[in-house]
């Protein structure tokens, strides 16, 4: 590998602030009942602040917030004027994007290349495309009136920490709700930080209102009664565990999950294009990622060469410093996560898969997992079956179009797919019989505020994103 | 003379495109009728039924679908002096017969109206398109027993998906004669399964299978038992329709929620490039 100087981005535009409260009707205040925990840069292990864990009297607090907005500000506005608001957010965020993207790979341990040139600009673009549709919505295709639903509790994850938030709260906000959102445990500050965009927005006082916290404040939020939506971005367990929860209410329910995705080579792929895509598919954000293409279906009489070339590929993979702009792989995300991804790859190697990861000298401190592929895995094997959520590719082979589908559909998830052929009609007859919510064609993990995301199966229902992603926010 | 002894009918399931007693071999009299009591195991094997038939179905051009419907409309108009004698209002009928009707003109018109081209920032060709979800259970409303029914069965299978009902258990008589109908329309065997019985057997084996899709609680009157199936039916993250309220009218313009909280909606990205 050709070694390149450390081209550090600076972490000085960031001002972090030794400790946050709860961002509740506009003003950040401290919790009444909850305590407070700390979040880590997941690369080094240290405490980047301290941070309010929400307590039930919070929660009240914030859907009380978020309902007298509603009744009294929000609901009410004209929808040109909260499509202003929202305008002023995306441009805010456009502003701040640098400071954003530095302080999301220190909370999270993404790579700056990835959170600057991924992450934010489309959390800008997603307030961007949202804004316009608040003006809009009779000609969404709901219908002639079609109305907000109400206060919406909304949960995200810690993969994609902002870009989660942008898109639980731009449709949210554009079709006329207030919300109540909790980030992930492992990644507040962004959301922290977007609290503050919103005061300097002057985004009326509780249209959103920012929880901290781990699960229980999660789980006291999408359980209040107050609630009239809930949108929950995670693991397949809890979102069942929410569906449980909302049975018998009136609560609507979008729910995004787990993925398992297979990504089909066949041989008449342009073999460095498809490892590229599996490169991208499977190693982007170290692998946290949902609809990651985490399951590699490669043609039998091209493996030995496309595996060949991804090896070779991978040796160039830099895996380090999150700030670094050289850094392809950054951090684990935590050590619960790293314990999970070591757990399920020990299974791989128990069960008879041969394991394989280029040389990489990992940093001493902080959270880190080389790029690692299985090959000889069959389906029954676990890892084969569960999501890891790592930078860890099952390598299973095939023969006929026909078996390539049914092995990716052998699944209880249904979130994405990645083909890769050169044939028109191929790629096509695929797309008709993949049961995934998207599926890239000679391409991987693309994404766009205009393209609606979700999954069939277990992996969830509702669609994010795209005129589909207003359906989940509106009394239809 | 003495009169003429009539041939009465006997009422059975609709499973797979053909009309058995429930395996059980149990019947409860209704609507002065022996009526076949459905039990979980009927439930099953009609998922078995609707499982298969999905890849013909789903599989099946839009404008088939939309011929095959609209013959069961005819069907339907055809048989409007049994429904009457079953005390069916003659207006119900008409507006069932209206409906299915309308529900068959969306076959080819859904993916049109309901997905589309999606302008992405790059140079990517990326188009929506909605699918069917699979198998659909459905609890058809105790009444009206035929506008009811059509009501939940037509937005199902009108996009490719199978349905299995569980029909109303005081007026099942025109489920069963529906069945007819459905039977002699093209429509492929299983594609339509219908159950008669009660839904306390037949709705739970339904919400907690593993291999239905969604569930639809239209008919669903007791709230503990919508909650108590809201609950297993999320073992599999089923998409749940919750139960219509006590004062849904039923003749009023359906809209297209039915239709469209039983599809999926699949997005392909291709790159543009020379």
């Amino acid at each position: 590998m050709f070694e390149y100087a450390p081209a550090p981005e600076s972490r000085s535009v960031v001002d972090l602030k030794p400790s946050y409260g709860l961002f509740i009707d506009g003003t950040f205040v401290d919790p009444t009942d909850g305590g407070s925990f700390k979040s880590i840069n997941p690369a080094s292990e240290e405490v980047l602040a301290e941070v309010a864990e929400a307590g039930a009297q919070d929660v009240e607090r914030a859907v009380r917030a978020a309902r007298k907005a509603y009744d009294k500000v929000w609901g009410p506005m004209p929808g040109r004027d909260r499509a202003k608001y929202l305008y002023r957010i995306a441009r805010l965020i456009q502003e701040r994007s640098r400071e954003l993207a530095v302080l999301e790979s220190l909370d999270n341990g993404k790579p700056i290349r990835e959170s600057r040139d991924v992450d934010l600009p489309l959390v800008a673009a997603h307030f961007f495309y949202y804004a316009g549709w608040a003006d809009k919505l009779e000609h969404a295709g709901f219908g002639p009136n079609p109305r907000p639903i109400g206060v919406a509790a909304q949960v995200i994850p810690w993969n994609f920490p902002l870009l989660m938030l942008a898109w639980k709260i731009a449709p949210a906000l554009a079709a006329g709700n207030t919300v109540v959102l909790k980030p992930a445990e492992t990644t507040p500050l962004t959301a922290l930080l977007f609290a503050e965009i919103c005061q300097q927005a002057d985004l009326p006082a509780g249209v959103v209102n920012i929880l901290t916290g781990a699960g229980d404040t999660g789980r006291a939020l999408v359980e209040h009664p107050g609630v009239d939506k809930v949108a929950f971005t995670g693991s397949t367990d809890v979102g069942r565990a929410i569906a449980r929860s909302v049975a018998g209410t009136r609560k609507k329910l979008t729910l995004e999950l787990g993925g398992k995705a297979a990504n089909i080579v066949f041989d008449d792929a342009p073999i460095d294009q498809a490892v590229e895509g599996i490169v991208n598919g499977i190693f982007f954000n170290q692998g946290h990622v949902c609809c990651a293409g985490s399951r590699l279906l490669v043609q039998e009489n091209v493996a030995e060469r496309v595996l060949e070339s991804l090896k070779r590929r991978m040796a160039q993979l830099r895996v380090g410093d999150p700030l670094d702009k050289n850094t392809d792989v950054g951090a684990i995300n935590s050590a619960a996560q790293l314990e999970r991804i070591r757990e399920l790859s020990d299974a791989g190697s128990a069960e008879g898969a041969e394991r394989w990861s280029p040389p990489c000298d990992l940093p001493d401190r902080g959270f880190w997992f080389a790029p690692t592929i299985f090959t000889g895995v069959t389906q029954a094997h676990r890892i084969a079956r569960e999501e890891i959520f790592g930078p860890v590719l099952s390598v299973l082979t095939f023969r006929t179009p026909a078996e390539a589908v049914e092995k990716a559909n052998n699944t209880p998830y249904g979130l994405s797919a990645g083909i890769w052929t050169d044939k028109g009609s191929r790629i096509l007859w695929m797309a008709d019989r993949l049961r995934a919510g998207v599926v890239w064609a000679n391409t991987f993990n693309k994404f766009d505020p205009t393209s609606p995301f979700g999954g069939y199966k277990e992996s969830g229902y509702g669609r994010e994103g795209g005129r589909h992603g207003l359906e989940g926010y509106l009394n239809v | 003379m003495s009169e003429r002894v009539a041939v009465r009918k006997t009422y059975k399931l609709f499973i797979g495109g053909k009309f058995p007693r429930s395996e059980s071999g149990r019947s409860y009299l209704v609507q002065s009728s022996n009526v076949s009591l459905a039990s979980r195991k009927d439930a099953r094997d009609a998922v078995v039924a609707a499982r298969a038939a999905v890849k013909g179905w789903a599989g099946a051009t839009a404008y088939n679908r939309g011929q095959i419907l609209y013959r069961a409309a005819e069907m339907l108009e055809g048989r409007r002096e049994q429904f009457v004698a079953l005390g069916i209002p003659g207006d119900e009928v008409d507006a069932a017969v209206d409906r299915w009707v309308w529900y068959a003109g969306w076959a080819d018109k859904l993916a049109q109206v309901y997905g589309g081209a999606n302008p992405v920032a790059g140079p990517y060709f990326n188009i929506s398109a909605p699918e069917p979800t699979g198998v659909v259970a459905v609890v058809a409303p105790e009444r009206p027993a035929l506008l009811g029914l059509v009501s939940v069965i037509a937005p199902a299978i009108v996009s490719g998906n199978t349905v299995v009902v569980a029909a109303s258990a005081t007026e099942p008589l025109a489920a069963v004669t529906l069945a007819e109908v459905l039977a002699t329309s093209d429509l492929p065997g299983g594609v339509v399964n219908i159950l008669t019985g009660a839904i306390t057997e037949t709705a739970p084996t339904l919400a907690a299978h593993m291999d239905v899709n969604a569930i639809d609680l239209t008919g669903v009157t007791d709230a503990a038992l919508a909650t108590d199936l809201e609950v297993k039916a999320a073992e599999n993250l089923k998409r749940v329709l919750r139960p219509a309220p006590a004062d849904h009218d039923w003749s009023v313009d359906p809209g297209l929620d039915r239709m469209t909280a039983l599809l999926e909606t699949k997005t392909v990205w291709h790159p543009k490039g020379v």
